[in-house]
């Protein structure tokens, strides 16, 4: 049946990593802050140590930069550890998981063509679901990418059809 | 030397749009590239445009053969943001559609990977016992797929005290008829050596490709929703968890043959304890917040994550689907195999790509394989082991 809540993990949080903020929503779900700089030493300590299973991650874009949250989880416990961290407009850059973590390597691919943000280290950084003709620096899941390119029209595939 | 065989765009098996460049030495598989994106619909961002009542018609769309998945897991993330749980029938009408959604569509699965090894016998026969499940869903609905039961807060629709005896009935009969067909399939020589031994993905793979369902299940790795975070009437009933440590295809078969067994065991339980009451809550308003969901779907977890500001339509809606991870794990899984068993290996993880993917027309002068050869090939090996075994 149900297992018990973790709360050693959270603990151990706490002291390796000072700076993380941990808000629990519910029973198994907890949101915790941390700077960009931590999210990469974050993510293999839950992997490797705490033998958390990466879900997804999502990328969201808000007002004062966009959101990247890593959805780890907690099976024994059924917990869902998001990590999230704020990457500022002006310098879209984070360490990519990729290397370590074969899981991270599509969904990063994703939030880069959707959103823009430049996942440093990723052995392929490529377009994973837009047309290959689609322009490289237009992300679609943008804010503001609705209003500057309502008239925008993709070139079709010069191959023949 | 190497060569490289074009399989796609769309999924020779399946019929749906993916792209597998097989790099191959004379028969066996060294490599393998996926490409996806061929019918991208964009439902996260359609989503951001919809009220929190319409996204549960729209992400129902998503899939057609688990479209109960989707929305159970989107609700469940609502439910989550606004703090609400749903009264005990809805959460028990909710359990009883989802697993009976299990079985009708592990039965697709096993249908269709008979008709890949030539066992047409097999897909027949499975599928004609699928069907009747198709009817029970259109008689508590009115629709044999789309059902639209899932609601913020509860269920749209009660399953009527009439309807009980029906739905035991066919359990009956399908409890009888699973224990044959999982019988007749394992104890078969020639389909064992057809599965056993076949596109291993070992349990350390399994982890860090973050594989789910019965393809993690099948290698050994014990991940389900179902057990792990247990949600609606999930944790009020007796069932097992099915692993099995082999990680081949056989394996996987396995997994999804006895898990029917096991929905079999939790739709009655529902039915015999099913509570009296009010089948939705009302929910006013979803406050600021964020929301996770997440549903053990019949190819692994289905995970929903909603952001919300108090507004009518959720701010970011994120959906993964289990066949997003599941995918990536074929480059390992099919590695060292022949072709033969590329297109079974494929198929083994139950890919679902109405998930993710527009057209392209692959035209390289190269030798692409159709849909057709794959079968063939894979027709022509099984009848070589018939004929061994016959002798």
């Amino acid at each position: 049946m149900k297992k018990e809540y973790s709360k050693e993990i959270l603990d151990e949080i706490g002291a390796k990593f000072p700076q993380a903020s941990v808000k629990i929503h519910a029973p198994r779900r907890t949101y915790i802050r941390v700077p960009r700089d931590d999210v990469y030493g974050f993510a293999k300590f839950l992997f490797e140590e705490k033998e958390c299973r990466l879900s997804i991650a999502t990328g969201i874009d808000k007002r004062d930069g966009m959101e990247i949250i890593y959805h780890f989880s907690h099976d024994p416990s059924g917990t869902y550890y998001s990590i999230k961290t704020l990457v500022p407009k002006d310098d879209l850059k984070i360490k990519s998981l990729a290397d370590f973590l074969p899981a991270a390597n599509w969904i990063e691919r994703e939030i880069h063509e959707l959103l823009g943000i430049d996942f440093v280290g990723h052995p392929n950084l490529i377009p994973l679901l837009t047309a290959e003709t689609w322009p490289g620096d237009l992300h679609p899941l943008r804010r503001d990418y609705a209003d500057e390119h309502k008239d925008l029209k993709v070139e079709k595939s010069t191959e023949e059809r | 030397m190497k060569r490289i065989v074009p399989i796609g765009p769309y999924h020779p098996l399946q019929e749906e749009p993916e792209f597998f460049k097989l790099i191959v030495e004379g028969e066996k598989v060294v490599d393998l590239e996926i490409n996806i994106g061929y019918n991208h619909r964009g439902h996260e961002f359609v989503a951001q445009k919809m009220t929190w009542d319409q996204v549960t018609f729209l992400v129902e769309r998503i899939c057609g053969i688990c479209s109960d998945s989707h929305p159970y897991a989107y609700v469940l993330a609502v439910e989550d943001a606004a703090h609400v749980t749903a009264p005990p029938r809805a959460q028990y009408i909710r359990t009883i559609i989802g697993e009976l959604e299990r079985i009708h569509s592990h039965y697709l699965w096993v249908g269709l990977a008979g008709h890949f090894i030539g066992y047409n016998t097999v897909w027949m026969w499975v599928w004609r016992y699928r069907e009747p499940l198709l009817d029970i869903f259109e008689l508590i609905m009115g629709n044999r797929n789309h059902y639209a039961i899932n609601k913020v807060g509860g269920a749209r629709r009660d399953i009527l005290p009439e309807h009980y005896s029906k739905i035991e009935k066919y359990l009956d009969l399908l409890e009888e008829k699973n224990t044959m067909f999982t019988k007749a399939v394992l104890d078969d020589p020639v389909i064992r050596a057809r599965l056993e031994g076949v596109g291993i993905l070992s349990k350390e793979d399994a982890v860090a490709y973050g594989v789910l369902g019965p393809t993690a299940r099948g290698s050994g790795y014990a991940t389900d929703v179902r057990k792990d975070d247990p949600y609606d009437a999930y944790d009020k009933v007796d069932w097992n968890e099915i692993v099995f440590d082999e990680g081949d295809v056989l394996a996987k078969a396995k997994v999804r043959l006895l898990e029917c067994s096991e929905s079999i065991k939790i739709v009655r339980q529902c039915l015999r304890n099913m509570p009296d009451g009010p089948i939705e809550t009302r929910v006013d308003e979803i406050p600021p917040g964020e929301g996770i969901g997440r549903h053990e779907a019949p190819r692994g977890e289905v995970f929903h994550y909603v952001r919300s500001d108090g507004s009518n339509m959720p701010v970011r809606h994120k959906i993964r689907a289990p066949s997003f991870m599941n995918i990536p794990s074929n480059v390992v899984a099919v590695r060292g195999y022949s072709i033969a068993d590329a297109a079974l290996v494929l198929a083994a993880v139950d890919p679902c790509y109405c998930c993710t993917e527009r057209t392209v027309v692959l035209r390289n002068g190269k030798r692409e394989l159709t849909g057709k050869d794959m079968l063939r090939l894979s027709w022509r090996k099984t009848e070589r082991l018939r004929r061994r075994y016959r002798r």
